[in-house]
């Protein structure tokens, strides 16, 4: 489904922030990345969706070369991304990015739905605007209900438990199991254990590189070992 | 009303509507007045050759609207309209103003319009007032609004003003004086093209003990266009005064903001608030990744911050 071939990222001042990354996700694979901060977890995930471009290397979907598609272009064949931290807009409201995630406007109940999913009521967030009057966590939230709503082939969650507490999250899982039994092909970034053990295949980052990759059962044993931070 | 389709087009963009409304109205067309009418408790007079209108609303009047929207539609016309609001104790009241000037000839069309708003003890009114132009010739379109807010004890005015679409150049001046316990809400939206420039200028004197002035004003200047905007909030008693001016700047356009606070005692608590910049980048990232196109992400962003 997805193939990352000798990927590498190396910043103006020739910082090689990701070093030589190959990968495959298979379709309706649950992929989890993991590894300290700092390891280039975002940047990896910010060139499969095309906010920056690899230094070389290239990024294969569907067997078809995207490393050099616009966002949009990645987008509308079905790559989805929810952003590590969510962007703060002034006047545009949850109920118009669920609209432009959905590609069509949407019944205010149908719309609801995915705020539902995230654990939002709909009365109360639906029409609010996604400026910084509402928390980190509220913020996140709806990011996440945002790639919900679209309907695409890949998605991509860069840290969704940031923000969240853990009471809410431990809901907020549910979210994530419902896709897999979907059959959608899925990359969370997390450090968190509930998401972990869902993985069909865990990736340990670790100074832009590939660490250890395989199965939860083997990698976990691994991570408990070293200190990853994960609670 | 006989309308072209030119003056429809200005009357549904300024006031919603081409047809006789509920309540008191004047409609003015080319510097006439094509239909008017009072109601038990307004009364619409118009000042001698045409120069504008004296409009009374009755003590305890609640939930009525008068409308009263003006269109040019040749090239060439100038015209300074007074309006005056002599606006009695304890009324509810909205007023839909608003003027489309629509200029397909080669001389500038220009309507100066000047709107007083006496406005009585604990009276609440609410001011909408919508700006627009277009067609195509060389000439100008051109609209100067002049608002003076005079606030007795207790009153309230929320001033909602617009100039989206069209218009060439234009200085706006808002003024009020506020008294003991009164409000003004003043909620601006601008958003200039081409070489077209804006200047906005607020002068607010809070007199009274408890009086409040919130203005927030939000602007696009894309291409060539310039912007100014000038508010001036002054604190002559114990009082709370806001002003936010958000802008975004596109192209080669030009914003300046010049904020100014005087406050003449401790007790004055005045705020001033100017955040200009082009879109961010993250905002248009965020929009692409949900499919839209760059361009599409820009005006989704501009129509949400002008709404
Ligand atoms: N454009 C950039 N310029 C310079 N340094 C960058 C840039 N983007 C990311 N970095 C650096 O790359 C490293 C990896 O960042 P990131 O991918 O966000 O890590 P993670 O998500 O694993 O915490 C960090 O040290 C970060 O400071
Ligand atoms: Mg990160």
């Amino acid at each position: 489904m997805l193939k990352l071939n000798k990927i590498s990222f190396t910043t103006g001042g020739s910082r090689k922030i990701l070093d030589s990354i190959s990968l495959k996700v298979r379709s309706g694979e649950f992929l989890v990345i993991t590894g300290p901060n700092g390891s280039g977890k975002s940047t990896l995930a910010q060139i499969i969706i095309g906010i920056k471009n690899p230094t070389s290397g290239q990024i294969i979907y569907n067997k078809t070369d995207i490393t050099n598609l616009s966002i949009t272009e990645r987008a509308k064949m079905g790559i989805a991304f929810s952003f590590q931290q969510p962007v703060k807009f002034k006047g545009v409201k949850v109920y118009d990015l669920l609209n432009v995630a959905s590609g069509a406007m949407m019944e205010k109940a149908e719309a609801g739905k995915y705020l539902e999913k995230v654990g939002l009521n709909p009365e109360q967030y639906l029409l609010r605007e996604v400026n910084d009057k509402l928390s980190g966590g509220e913020l996140k939230r709806i990011e996440i209900a945002t790639v919900l709503a679209r309907d695409a082939k890949v998605l991509i969650f860069d840290e969704p438990e940031a923000g969240i507490d853990l009471w809410s999250f431990e809901n907020l899982t549910k979210v994530f199991k419902k896709l897999k039994a979907e059959k959608k092909t899925i990359i969370v970034i997390s450090h968190q254990e509930r998401i972990l053990k869902i993985a069909d295949k865990i990736v340990i980052l670790e100074n832009g590189k590939i660490e250890a990759e395989g199965a939860p059962e083997k990698i976990l044993s691994q991570i408990t070992g070293a200190n990853y931070g994960i609670n | 009303m006989e309308l072209t389709d030119e003056e429809r087009q200005i009357f549904c963009e300024v006031a919603d509507t081409f047809e006789v409304p509920e309540g008191a109205y004047n409609f003015r067309v080319n510097g006439k007045s094509v239909g008017r009418k009072s109601t038990k408790n307004i009364n619409v007079v118009p000042k001698e050759g045409g120069r504008g209108l004296d409009i009374y609303i009755k003590k305890g009047t609640k939930n009525e609207t008068v409308h009263i929207p003006v269109a040019i539609s040749v090239t060439g016309l100038k015209e300074t309209v007074y309006n005056d609001f002599h606006i009695e104790e304890d009324v509810e009241a909205t007023i839909i103003a608003g003027c489309g000037i629509y200029n397909c000839g080669p001389t500038d069309s220009v309507h100066d319009g000047v709107h007083r708003f006496y406005v009585g003890k604990n009276s609440k009114i609410k001011y909408i007032e919508k700006h627009y132009g277009f067609g195509q010739g060389r000439g100008g379109k051109i609209l100067n609004p002049t608002t003076e807010v005079y606030l007795e004890q207790g009153a309230t005015a929320e001033l909602e003003m617009e100039q989206i679409k069209g218009v060439d150049s234009t200085i706006r001046k808002t003024s009020a004086t506020v008294e003991d316990n009164a409000k003004i809400f003043v909620r601006e939206r601008l958003m200039t093209h081409g070489r077209q420039t804006a200047e906005s200028i607020y002068d607010i004197e809070l007199n009274g003990k408890d009086s409040v002035a919130d203005i927030t004003s939000r602007s696009v200047a894309q291409d060539l266009s310039k912007q100014t905007f000038k508010a001036t909030i002054i604190g002559n008693n114990k009082c709370r005064g806001h002003s936010a001016c958000d802008a975004i700047l596109m192209d080669q356009a030009e914003v300046h903001a010049i904020p100014a606070l005087d406050a003449k005692t401790k007790d004055a608590e005045l705020i001033h608030e100017a955040a200009i910049g082009k879109i961010a980048g993250d905002q248009l990232t965020k929009l692409m990744t949900l499919g839209l196109t760059k361009s599409q992400a820009e005006s989704k962003i501009i129509n949400g911050f002008l709404a």
